[in-house]
């Protein structure tokens, strides 16, 4: 690990006064520290900000949560609110990691946690992410874990992140603190970006910004929601691909549907035309069916990654009926 | 003095307290086999069978004795780490983990070193009352906190009922993983106390505290510990005993066709 310097802000004028363009700031430290030691990151400085006074859960004026931003997972994850309003959120956020991880990754860090492509890891190998103009050695390497959807030739990546998944499914803005000392809201859809010709950036935070709050909309799905986590054993790996299924059913007819799907693209990818296809339509098989063919259609897998499209369709027509039909 | 030096006259056979002398004795080991066991086995090792017993005369002798201050540092930083009950000051290189602070700067050897990167679950340590990974926790970042590792559970010379029932069920086989399964287990108990939910908890809105935990909800919950002797099976029982107080033996079965098939579509 490179040598850097260490700074504990007790506050956020504290905090932002000490970022430097060579700085990070220090949450969990359950993704930077491992990148760190590999020399994939390498600050001169970490900013410890896990004693800023972000960590509470509050009702806000939407009629829903906001949730802290140094608030730990499994704190956020198993607060009784969160469970009983935002039971979706919660599935994704207890499937991710371990108990240990949980407890120490911060909900700011969450969505700002960095791709699991072992080209980015191994800095050995070209990685534009890592190394801009370095090359993608996934491009025409091992890509069976890679995007299917909103790639370019940069950068073929995913995002790892199973809160963002359900986050993107629920609808949320993030509120961030700027190194001016005023604050900015930001639609959780566009935190994230696509690769792109910069696929350095994973999102479109400026440099010194700070992640201090999540604020979630009023609760939709607490009736019927399910995260399906597909992965290559039954806990503690990333998923291969998940969906986040949220559906809110009147009279037999769906009326609002939130969804979105992991493992496929650089950011959480969000999926909107299937949403729009089932308002207004039954909650059946057929229709599930239809929704999933409407999005996968525009998939684009490699030569590796093929399986993801069958796996993709199957999983949201899996996702929705269980967020349907479970009784919990 | 070098910090070898002091643990060596430590494990030195003729200065062995009562209860050392006691453990080995119950182990067979006399004479010239126990000055050449004491030498070739670091107490570390022992902590399962006799960590209370060695905790209050070893560790913390050493945590004292270690020196405060290493001879080159690079951007230091001084921390108070407060590790089972005891505090210590320290100058450290801002890299340092938790993990490295404990085995290299305090003697606490008990955490291991398995990964380095979060993978394994072998260096988790309680940290005010949660369970951690010492490996991704900047040492400097503790200032204060109250860390426990698997040498701080022992309480008045009685092991702490898990380390008992990791042994009665014989839940490991060469260790290493052992002491983060114990303290991750210890945490997992008040887990289980406070109602938290995992994702195959079936009710996240119903849920109450006091949980009982299934076998499935126990292997889920520990997943972040990899054993990878598979003692798996062992661990799960142990768990058990102490969660539910039922210290019967498990009883085995074979799993049926329909369990079978329901794992290979799970």
């Amino acid at each position: 690990m490179r040598p850097f310097t260490y700074t504990s802000a007790k506050n956020k004028e504290q905090a932002l006064q000490a970022f430097t363009a060579t700085s990070h700031y220090l949450g969990g430290g359950t993704n930077l520290m491992d990148l760190m030691k590999e020399n994939v990151e390498r600050p001169d400085q970490l900013i410890d900000v896990t004693n800023l006074d972000y960590k509470k859960i509050t009702s806000n004026e939407n009629g829903g949560l906001t949730l802290g931003g140094m608030l730990s997972n499994s704190e956020t994850a198993n607060n009784k609110e969160v469970r009983t309003n935002y039971p979706l959120l919660s599935m994704a956020m207890l499937s991710a990691a371990t108990a240990q991880i949980r407890n120490m990754a911060s909900n700011g860090g969450n969505l700002l946690q960095r791709t699991r492509c072992p080209y980015f890891f191994e800095v050995s190998m070209p990685c534009n992410k890592r190394e801009p103009g370095s090359g993608c050695g996934a491009l025409n390497g091992m890509n069976a874990l890679h995007a299917i959807f909103g790639y370019s030739d940069s950068c073929i990546a995913t995002n790892p992140s199973d809160m963002c998944v359900a986050l993107a499914a629920i609808g949320a803005t993030v509120e961030v603190q700027k190194p001016d000392g005023t604050s900015r809201m930001i639609e959780f859809t566009d935190l994230h970006r696509l690769p792109g010709d910069q696929p350095e950036k994973d999102t479109t935070l400026m440099p010194g910004e700070l992640i201090t709050a999540i604020h979630l909309p009023k609760p939709e799905f607490s009736d019927h929601y399910y995260y399906l986590k597909i992965r290559e054993r039954s806990s503690y790996a990333f998923a291969l691909l998940s969906v986040a299924a949220g559906l809110q059913v009147e009279s037999g007819v769906i009326n609002k549907v939130g969804l979105a799907m992991g493992g496929v693209a650089h950011i959480p990818w969000k999926l909107t035309k299937a949403e729009e296809f089932l308002v207004g339509k039954k909650p059946n098989q057929s229709n599930f069916e239809a929704a999933a063919a409407l999005e996968m259609k525009d998939a684009k897998p490699f030569e590796a990654n093929k399986w993801k499209v069958d796996m993709g369709k199957n999983a949201i027509v899996r996702a929705l009926t269980q967020a349907y039909e479970r009784k919990v | 003095m070098k910090d070898i030096d002091k643990w060596n006259e430590a494990v030195d056979p003729d200065n062995l307290s009562d209860d050392e002398n006691m453990i080995l004795d119950a182990m067979g080991l006399n004479g010239s086999s126990r000055r050449k066991f004491l030498k070739q086995v670091s107490a570390a090792s022992l902590s399962i069978y006799a960590s209370s017993f060695f905790t209050s005369e070893l560790f913390a002798s050493t945590m004292k004795d270690l020196p405060e201050k290493t001879t080159a540092l690079l951007n230091e930083v001084k921390v108070n780490l407060r590790v089972n009950d005891m505090v210590k000051p320290l100058t450290l290189d801002s890299r340092t983990s938790l993990l490295d602070a404990l085995r290299e700067r305090l003697g606490l050897t008990g955490t291991k070193k398995g990964c380095d990167h979060g993978q394994c679950g072998a260096c988790t340590v309680i940290i005010e009352g949660k369970r951690n990974l010492s490996c991704l926790t900047l040492a400097a970042t503790c200032e204060g906190k109250e860390i426990t590792t698997v040498e701080g559970l022992a309480k008045n010379g009685e092991m702490h009922p898990m380390q008992q029932a990791f042994l009665k069920h014989d839940g490991f086989q060469c260790g290493y993983c052992t002491p983060g399964q114990i303290c991750s287990s210890v945490a997992l108990l008040e887990e289980a106390k406070n109602g938290e939910a995992s994702y195959v908890t079936e009710d996240l809105k119903k849920i109450q505290s006091g949980l009982t935990l299934s076998e499935e909800e126990i292997r889920e919950r520990m997943s972040g510990n990899i054993c990878r002797c598979g003692a798996y099976n062992n661990i799960v029982q142990a768990f058990k005993e102490v969660h539910t107080g039922n210290d019967e033996m498990p009883t085995w079965e074979f799993a049926t066709q329909e369990q079978m098939d329901k794992a290979k579509n799970a």
